[in-house]
């Protein structure tokens, strides 16, 4: 139970763009259009649900027993980095199509700080190994949801008429702002 | 202190850096797709500017497109005709010659010849300064700002200011394009090198409006339509285009131009004798001035 109320925290109560303001790179970037964003969602999927397992073996397997936790800054971006790289190979041997269809965002996560964020958050809360993982769903989701509404929400507002001042950039960071505050209706639902 | 405190950091991160440096390496073997070596072929003969001219993300988007058949052989407007033939050897088809083109600035009003409305003291910027009221300090709001917005956009240092207008350097100039997006007043356009006969205006004003603020301003007063042959050239909302698929590069129209507002006057051999005739002693300086 206390598993489904982690990922479900992770994609509604601490949605990492909306309540925790990581990742709004892409989530600006790549929102203007749904399809594009939800190949984005995909990937971040993907690449976070790995890199939290990963990251997890790394912390608690090296840098524990040696006692250098305090370089898992450096040792997360590494294995990170790393494990987007493969995955691309693997994804361009293995599946072209979906290679195509995630296409330049796979890499473009490498700098999504999500990710990291993500992988941070599982060490300072000293989840084991399943907590972590599911956290990293959960939050990869959360992420996911966000850009696809957001970019829902874009396409729409191109329609608008908005003044000449708040066209493009200003009015997208507005509403991000007033999804950001929707989403903290969500606030102290699950307390994790 | 203990030595280890340094060294145990050191050893491991730079064994993780090593292993997964190494495992990607071997991923890289391992998992090597076999692309179409046309593609890298294709890659090392374009310029490999990356600006985007043809369309497509980046030299190496090109040139997949190109191997793949998606786009033509002559797709990159940097390279021209020259890398258009090395492709065409590696696909193994003819090119079709494409024309060379340059951008051109359609406004003669410099300094000399356009009254501005006011002095500017503001950031240089056409975008910036087009956006204040009056669309900037030239007279006519249709002509070059001359603040160099286009000359900052152009990767291959082919634009530059000259009394206050820019001006195109065809040569450097590769049709990137950069230059016809930024500009703000959209007057640059790419045009074919070769016709020298282009309208150096873009002012949509009636031809009151533009005397009183350019000497060089088309006025609309459509004696190019009359004076070409071949039906190319024409008077469309007050300003003068031309049609280049019809257009013989003859000048006419930019003899008979009575603002000197299209380029590429023709040479008057012609004329010269009946000059001559009439007045003897001023015909060797004009052959000087020209």
């Amino acid at each position: 139970m206390n598993l489904i109320l982690l990922v479900l925290a992770g994609i509604f109560v601490n949605n990492y763009v909306l309540s925790q303001f990581l990742g709004i790179c892409p989530f600006l970037g790549v929102s203007k259009k749904v399809e594009t964003s939800a190949g984005m969602g995909v990937a971040v999927i993907f690449v976070i649900t790995l890199a939290c397992a990963a990251s997890w073996l790394v912390y608690n397997f090296i840098l524990v027993p040696l006692k250098i936790e305090y370089l898992y800054n450096i040792a997360f971006i590494l294995v990170i980095a790393a494990l987007v790289q493969f995955v691309e190979m693997f994804l361009k041997k293995s599946s072209p199509s979906l290679y195509q269809a995630l296409g330049v965002y796979l890499p473009l996560i490498t700098t999504n700080c999500a990710v990291l964020g993500v992988a941070v958050v599982n060490m300072q809360k000293g989840y084991n190994f399943i907590e972590a993982v599911l956290n990293g769903v959960g939050g990869a989701v959360g992420f996911a949801l966000a850009i696809v509404l957001f970019a829902g929400i874009r396409e729409r507002i191109q329609y608008n008429n908005i003044p000449k001042a708040f066209e493009g950039f200003p009015i997208a960071l507005v509403s991000a702002g007033i999804m950001s505050i929707a989403f903290l209706g969500f606030q102290g639902l699950i307390k994790i | 202190m203990d030595i280890m405190n340094i060294i145990n950091p050191i050893l491991s991160i730079g064994g993780l850096g090593l292993v997964f440096g190494a495992g990607l390496g071997f991923a890289g073997k391992v998992f090597a797709v076999e692309e179409d070596p046309k593609i890298g072929e294709i890659s090392s003969v374009l310029p490999g500017a990356n600006c985007g001219g043809c369309g497509f993300p980046g030299c190496g988007g090109c040139a997949t497109a190109i191997a793949e058949g998606k786009a033509p052989v002559n797709a990159c407007p940097v390279g021209g005709s020259a890398v258009a033939s090395k492709i065409a050897e590696i696909m193994g088809v003819v090119v079709e010659e494409s024309e060379p083109t340059a951008a051109f600035v359609k406004c003669g009003g410099n300094c000399d010849t356009a009254k501005n409305k006011y002095e500017y003291f503001g950031m240089d910027d056409c975008v910036f300064a087009s956006q204040l009221a009056g669309g900037g300090s030239k007279g006519c709001s249709y002509g070059c700002l001359g603040l160099g917005s286009c000359v900052k956009a152009c990767p291959f240092d082919a634009i530059r200011i000259e009394n206050g207008i820019a001006v195109v350097d065809s040569e450097k100039c590769t049709s990137c394009g950069k230059c016809v997006a930024t500009c703000p007043k959209h007057i640059i356009e790419i045009l074919p090198v070769n016709k020298k006969v282009k309208v150096q205006c873009s002012s949509k004003d009636a031809g009151k409006a533009v005397l009183q603020n350019c000497t060089v301003g088309c006025i609309a007063c459509k004696i190019c339509e009359k004076t070409c042959k071949f039906d190319a050239i024409h008077v469309i909302d007050n300003i003068a285009v031309i049609d280049y698929s019809k257009c013989k590069n003859c000048g006419m129209c930019a003899n008979k131009c009575p603002k000197g507002v299209i380029t590429g006057k023709r040479p008057t051999p012609p004329a010269q004798p009946k000059v001559d005739v009439a007045k003897p002693a001023e015909a060797p300086q004009e052959t000087k001035a020209e």
